[in-house]
């Protein structure tokens, strides 16, 4: 092989511009015995290249049971579809009692009175529940007076 | 009439697991010739970055289970390939990572110490394993580098793919590395051995 030829070879291969074609003439040179003396130094680097390949991976590869991860899949699967379910169940039954439609009493006045009747209810029962504060003023009412009258 | 209902139906289950085994024992076999070609480079790569031959073990089998649990996902041998490298890569530096942040220094058992009488330096100047010392040094970057294209030959373009980095920047880390290698290498060839 042209002397020449190996030395721009290595030029390029020191700047990382050689192909792998290329890297292999090298590879293939040096593991020639007639290198020339100047190149020697750097026939352990190509050597060791070659030899750095042949080592192997000697132990059995041990590979876990696949079923394992299947059934922690079906349960990560599962729990999220009874999330989802109680999710959107909860979220309906919400919604449902709460929603007013809108409509005219000439339509459909059955319509009318009935949400009439839920309007007034719901109004009623934020009014109980203030009524029934009221009554601790009431109690503070009564032990004032049994103190100051006396 | 009821317990040969049972009976039977217990047959039945018995069967079905029994295929499924063997299913699965087909599978790994499998897996296991889809993944020999590349085993060693695997193997390889990790001792690169974790020295010990040992622990280079471990992070092979670490990285194939890995695989094999995502193996339903991979068709394709060369994406197998790429992604095992890349994967061992991400493990080792990991695995690099957690060791120094533990304040433990890795044990280099393979050489002889610094300490190693003359002639067993002048033997080792000629051996490869005194080249292995030299690339072992580099970062470990570089170190990825050369083990990738100089001694696996992969082409820049799968190099760039399994590190996320670019074929310019590769091709500078290499020449980098390669002629770091020739500077020291040359200076102990000219007070060496002629």
């Amino acid at each position: 092989m042209a002397l020449n030829r190996i030395e721009k070879l290595i030029e390029s291969y020191l700047e990382g511009e050689t192909s792998i074609a290329e890297e292999n003439e090298l590879k293939v040179y040096f593991s020639s015995l007639d290198v020339e003396q100047h190149l020697k130094q750097y026939q352990p680097l190509f050597s060791y290249f070659s030899q750095a390949k042949e080592e192997q991976f000697s132990r059995e590869i041990l590979l876990p049971t696949k079923k394992k991860n299947n059934l922690q899949m079906w349960s990560i699967a599962a729990s999220v579809v009874v999330l989802l379910g109680v999710g959107t169940f909860m979220y309906l039954e919400n919604n449902t009692s709460d929603d007013f439609v809108a409509c005219s009493p000439e339509d459909n006045p059955e319509l009318v009175l009935q949400q009439t009747q839920k309007a007034l209810a719901l109004v009623s029962e934020h009014l109980n529940t203030g009524i029934k504060s009221v009554g601790y003023i009431n109690e503070y009412e009564e032990s004032k007076d049994r103190i100051f009258k006396k | 009439m009821l317990l040969k209902k049972n009976k039977v139906s217990c047959n039945k289950l018995k069967r079905v697991s029994s295929s499924q085994y063997n299913n699965l024992q087909m599978q790994q076999k499998e897996f296991i010739t889809m993944v020999s070609p590349f085993k060693d480079k695997i193997f390889r790569l990790a001792k690169r970055l974790l020295i010990s031959t040992e622990e280079a073990e471990d992070a092979t089998q670490e990285v194939m289970v890995k695989l094999w649990t995502k193996n339903e996902m991979l068709s394709e041998l060369r994406s197998m390939e790429a992604m095992a490298m890349t994967m061992t890569k991400n493990y080792c530096l990991d695995q690099l990572k957690s060791k120094r942040a533990g304040n433990l220094t890795l044990v280099h058992n393979n050489y002889t110490d610094n300490q190693a009488s003359l002639q067993q330096k002048m033997e080792d100047v000629d051996s490869w394993s005194w080249v292995e010392k030299i690339i072992n040094d580099l970062p470990e970057q570089q170190k990825l580098i050369i083990q990738m294209r100089d001694i696996e030959q992969y082409e820049f373009e799968d190099i760039a793919k399994t590190l996320g980095m670019s074929e310019a920047t590769i091709r500078v880390a290499l020449s980098r590395a390669r002629k770091t290698i020739r500077e020291i290498m040359t200076k102990t060839h000219n007070y060496g051995i002629e």
